[in-house]
């Protein structure tokens, strides 16, 4: 037999060059852990030119303290880094590329950071990869972007490096597995080392460095919505959802954006959904974070299981105390997976509904701006039909049917259900519909191959205003399909240019449905039917489990 | 602050308008003033709003509002705090309904 030629580096150059960057480091270590007066020297020791870094930057939870130590750390040292994680939530995060020590970026999410990220890419002091969505992120983490040092951040560690993540467990199970097993190192900072952790949610050999921060990790309260800002137009277009997408579909395994307008649908279940008989028939499973707002949906019996992407804070208590409804472990408290639940939300879910800035003419809509360059999120991987389903479900069946038509011989395949929710005009007269998205400005000027869309409209099932509800699995034409987006725009200029004979017509055929037509009277859409109507009222149907932050505390 | 005046032919609205006033001035809502007006076919509105720039759109508002409401006869009065358009139809149709003594 012949074996392969023996390269003249041998086959484990990635085990000594890890072995080597251990020996540099282990002088500021007992075992594995390092006190966080040595944070500094420990990156410099570990961290070699060139390296793909991930700084755990959580859509919630932040490796916070390592973040400052890396800023800190001598740019003759650590330099030409290649930064891949799905979030840059933190100023450090841009500040280490302000610091001329990262050569290139791989990421999803920048939320806060956008404005200044978009100046450094247009100074040309920072060259974009890709935007990636998470799941897309996370996969090539396994294939071409796995990280050589990873800095993840966890609730507690015991004296092995055993690691407890709590609830916000989120991205830390993909980035520590994609780094240990690739010869990476996994450096960890916890708010305490205890005897005894509640659970192993990462196993100490997959963990070289523990290290206590003086001060617990951040978490960002992302997902809490206060219903005292639910205004009555949501409440309309949450009415209209409800009856003529929900009930009309049978939705019952859903995923929801993070915006207002979906917060009021999850507030009228135990109202207006009730009172339609539509308990048990709908939203009974979701890939969902602790929204507070699903609180009264929860105790009112609608919901039977919620897996989620990270944790919300303040939900924790809740959350413990509802193991039927979330996935809690044997220890008695909730483990999150963004990664997971991404595929749960892309693969197992009938529908995503969400919040957008702007929609196009084809129904392609995105959140990008000129000068914020911010990515999307979880919206992406949630809205998109998955080509790779091969589960039916009357809701699916259906979407499917109405896009391909009824004739026979075509093969039957189903279709996921993607919708956007929208008032036709944001705050301060923003149309949410335009002729162009600013994306195609913004990829000018950053030089981007790509527009960043959010969701293409190909993608796109059903759009809901103040104006009603338009199907667009039924236009048969791209004619159709604009005429069917323009004739639920409202006041906004494309809304304003439909052909009105055309608009009629779809409103015949069922394609654009007014509140009237689904037996909806919009005078009705007050917030007296919202199942609470402020943060209180929150508290109070969760039996004074749930505990708001205080800036959410106005009582 | 801009403040114009419209007119639109309406169908005349049912005899006995009571005035009324619907809504409040706090930002991104508007109040609406009902009363009974003349002539019997024609809806006029005085339109006050701090938004400046926006006439063509509040024209569209209102000619939708007076061609699927019997609103000739009534006489409008709108002080707007930068309402959207959703939020303007839905005052207009409450105010109607109030002022009417029922639905269209």
């Amino acid at each position: 037999m012949q074996g392969a030629e023996h390269p003249p580096a041998g086959w484990d150059r990635q085990a000594r060059n890890r072995a080597a960057r251990l020996a540099r480091a282990a002088p500021l270590a007992r075992g594995k852990q390092v006190d966080a007066g040595q944070a500094v020297a420990l990156l410099e020791a570990l961290i070699e030119p060139g390296d793909r870094l991930c700084i755990e930057g959580n859509n919630q939870k932040q490796a916070d303290f390592l973040a400052r130590a890396l800023v800190q750390t001598d740019p003759a040292r650590v330099r030409e880094l290649h930064l891949v994680q799905s979030v840059l939530a933190l100023p450090e995060h841009i500040d280490i590329i302000e610091r001329g020590q990262v050569a290139r970026l791989d990421f999803s999410f920048s939320g806060q950071q956008a404005g200044r990220l978009a100046r450094l890419v247009e100074a040309g002091r920072i060259r974009i990869g890709a935007i990636h969505t998470y799941l897309e992120l996370y996969a090539r983490y396994f294939v071409d972007l796995t990280p050589q040092v990873a800095l993840v951040a966890a609730q507690a560690a015991d004296r092995q490096g055993n690691l407890y993540t709590g609830p916000n467990t989120e991205d830390t199970p993909v980035i520590v597995e994609a780094t240990a097993f690739k010869g990476g190192i996994v450096v960890a900072q916890v708010n305490e080392i205890v005897d005894r952790l509640p659970r192993v949610d990462i196993p100490a050999d997959w963990v070289d460095f523990t290290l206590v921060a003086p001060t617990p990790h951040y978490v960002e309260p992302l997902f809490t919505r206060d219903p005292a800002l639910i205004t009555e137009t949501q409440v309309l277009t949450a009415m209209i959802a409800i009856k003529g997408l929900y009930a009309e579909y049978g939705i019952t395994r859903l995923n929801h954006g993070i915006g207002f307008d979906t917060a009021a649908i999850e507030l009228l279940l135990p109202t207006y959904a009730a009172e339609l008989g539509l308990k048990g028939k709908i939203c009974t499973h979701w890939a969902l974070n602790p929204h507070p707002t699903l609180i009264p949906a929860i105790e009112a019996g609608f919901v039977q299981s919620v897996h989620s992407f990270g944790s919300e804070v303040g939900m924790e208590r809740y959350v413990a105390a509802r193991p039927d409804v979330f996935f809690i472990g044997a220890d008695g408290t909730m483990r999150s997976n963004r990664a997971l639940c991404q595929a749960a939300g892309h693969y197992a879910c009938d529908l995503f509904i969400g919040s957008t800035l702007q929609i196009d003419l084809a129904g392609n809509s995105s959140t990008a701006t000129k000068g914020r360059i911010a990515g999307f999120g979880g919206a992406p991987n949630m809205g998109a039909d998955a080509r790779g389903r091969r589960h039916a479900s009357p809701a699916w069946l259906r979407a499917g049917r109405e896009a391909r038509g009824e004739g026979t011989g075509t093969m039957p395949r189903g279709q996921k259900l993607v919708a956007q929710i929208v008032e036709t005009y944001r705050e301060h007269m923003q149309p949410a519909f335009v002729e162009q998205l600013d994306a195609w400005a913004l990829a000018e000027s950053a030089g981007m191959e790509l527009p960043p869309v959010m969701i293409y409209g190909e993608d796109l099932s059903h759009i809901i205003t103040e104006e009603g509800i338009a199907n667009l699995l039924l236009c048969r034409s791209p004619e159709e399909r604009e005429q069917a987006i323009r004739g639920v725009a409202g006041y906004t200029p494309v809304g304003l240019a439909r052909d009105k004979r055309m608009v009629e017509n779809l409103r015949d055929r069922g394609i654009i449905r007014r509140p009237q037509d689904l037996g909806i009277d919009p005078r009705e859409a007050t917030r007296d039917l919202l199942a609470a109507r402020n943060i209180k009222e929150l508290v109070h149907a969760s039996g004074g489990l749930y505990e708001p932050p205080k800036k959410y505390r106005n009582w | 602050m801009e403040k114009f005046n419209l007119e639109f032919d309406s169908p005349p609205s049912p005899v006995g308008v009571r005035s009324t006033l619907c809504g409040v001035v706090s930002s991104g809502n508007l109040e609406v003033l009902v009363e009974a007006g003349e002539p019997s076919h024609v809806c006029r509105v005085e339109v006050n709003t701090s938004a400046v720039g926006f006439r063509d759109i509040w024209q569209a508002v209102l000619a939708d509002f007076a061609a699927s409401h019997a609103a000739g006869g009534l006489s409008l009065a709108i002080n707007d705090a930068g309402a959207t358009p959703a939020v303007v139809g839905l005052r207009l149709a409450q105010a109607f309904e109030t002022s009417t003594g029922g639905p269209t």
